[in-house]
């Protein structure tokens, strides 16, 4: 063999010969020292090769598992949001249902006081739906003849008076002009000075104004608006409005704006006043010279 | 038959060796009969068998003495690698030269060994010349013996038959 070696190996092949033996022998002779720490330098060195080995492994397969499970959590907490917002949504809904039972009690609470108030008997009545048609203001109400309702009964609400009813009038239905359509007035007096006169609709804004006041009325803005039942329509003493504006007019009567206290774009329960229509009061005529249907 | 010889020399050498070390502590430090022969399978069989020879030679020494394998075996490895190399640059057929060259051999050695040791133990590096340098003398004179008994042997045993033939 050594004769081989030295016959066949060329000068390269014997240094790479020595170079390995000499490696060969400093890792045994490693594997014995002990290091500082009292390790042996091979192992010592081993350890510290492949620890970095491991560190950059460790590293990988840290970052690769962060990312994982930040991915999963991310899918976690979108799934998480999700039913969150499902509950957020439920809730809202559910919140807005028990305010809007809080409303109609407090409606109906209200409904229930006016109607403690007024002398005459009253059916409470929900409104179904709307018509805002220029020129015709109407509501329907789920009250008809056969709940007792005729036309041109008053139909209040605890905020104001609202309108009356119109025919034809169904068996469970029946409509209802507002006040504030131009074709509907109202006899009315100023609860302050008691100044007679005709509340009727009007396109702008307020919605209504006092007719028929004199110039020489004494009618203030602010004053409270109140029916006084001259058409035979409305009963007396309701709540109209206020007045927002009082000037002097050109002719003989005051120009008079009056804001309504009824909230007509919130209606939904309403009192139907079940007191049939009688007939205009002489002394009352002259104040309220158009009440009524116009 | 060379690598059988060469082994064989190793072989004798390594239980000459201990044999000394057994009898005497002095006389094993005064010569190193593995040394010897790794430097002359290397100076007869080129630097390839000095490296094997010297790697095996060493390796069995260090399991044999204690301590750490390898240390030793390195040593010899170098040497023989060395000696190998320049006995193949060089003539050294001569007595002169092959002393010269068992004795940088031994010196060499010496160095590496308590060099390692120094390196590996973390200690001061200190070398002990005179027994250095006996060792050295002993090893190049057990050398020069060496080629003496294998180079002449055979033509005196030859002479001595032709002789005993004649009478």
């Amino acid at each position: 063999m050594l004769d081989n070696l030295q016959r066949t190996g060329a000068r390269p092949r014997t240094g790479l010969l020595f170079l390995a033996v000499i490696v060969g022998h400093v890792i045994l002779i490693s594997s014995q020292v002990q290091s500082g720490s009292g390790m042996p330098v091979l192992e010592a060195v081993t350890f510290g090769a492949f620890a970095r080995l491991q560190g950059v492994t460790a590293g990988t397969v840290r970052g690769v598992r962060d990312s994982w499970s930040a991915y999963v959590d991310l899918r976690g907490v979108r799934a998480e949001n999700e039913a969150l917002r499902s509950q957020v949504d439920d809730l809202e809904i559910r919140l807005q249902e028990q305010r809007t039972l809080a409303q109609r009690t407090e409606r109906l609470q209200a409904l229930l006081d006016l109607k403690a108030f007024v002398n005459a008997p009253t059916l409470a009545a929900e409104i179904i739906a709307g018509y805002p048609k220029r020129g015709l203001l109407t509501v329907t109400i789920d009250k008809g003849s056969s709940d007792g309702v005729t036309e041109n009964m008053a139909v209040i609400a605890p905020t104001g008076v609202v309108g009356r009813i119109i025919g034809p009038v169904a068996s469970h239905a029946a409509r209802v002009q507002l006040l504030i359509d131009t074709s509907a007035a109202a006899g009315a007096v100023t609860e302050r000075t008691r100044e007679g006169g005709m509340v009727v609709g009007q396109d702008g804004d307020p919605p209504l104004r006092m007719e028929l006041v004199s110039n020489l009325a004494d009618v203030q803005p602010g004053d409270l608006v109140v029916t006084s039942g001259a058409e035979g329509i409305y009963p007396r003493g309701f709540v109209i409005g206020s007045v927002e504006s009082s000037e002097r007019g050109t002719h003989l009567y005051r120009s008079i704006t009056v804001r309504p206290s009824a909230n007509f774009r919130g209606l939904e329960e309403v009192l139907v006043v079940l007191i049939p229509p009688r007939a205009a009061t002489p002394e009352n005529t002259s104040a309220a010279a158009g009440g009524g249907p116009r | 038959m060379r690598i059988a010889f060469g082994i064989l020399a190793l072989i004798g050498a390594l239980a000459l060796q201990t044999t000394i070390s057994g009898l005497t502590l002095g006389g094993a430090r005064s010569v190193n009969l593995v040394v010897v022969a790794v430097v002359y399978a290397a100076l007869t069989f080129g630097p390839v068998a000095g490296l094997f020879l010297g790697t095996a030679g060493g390796l069995v020494q260090d399991a044999l003495a204690g301590g750490i394998v390898g240390v030793g075996s390195l040593a010899k490895t170098l040497v023989g690698f060395l000696a190998g190399v320049l006995g193949a640059q060089f003539i050294v057929a001569q007595p002169f030269p092959r002393f010269v060259m068992f004795v940088g051999a031994t010196a060499l050695h010496e160095v590496c060994y308590e060099g390692l040791y120094a390196l590996v133990e973390a200690r001061p590096f200190r070398l002990h010349y005179q027994p250095l340098l006996i060792q050295a003398g002993v090893n190049g004179l057990v050398g020069l013996l060496a080629f003496f008994l294998v180079e002449r042997m055979p033509g005196l045993l030859q002479r001595r038959r032709a002789r005993r033939g004649r009478y």
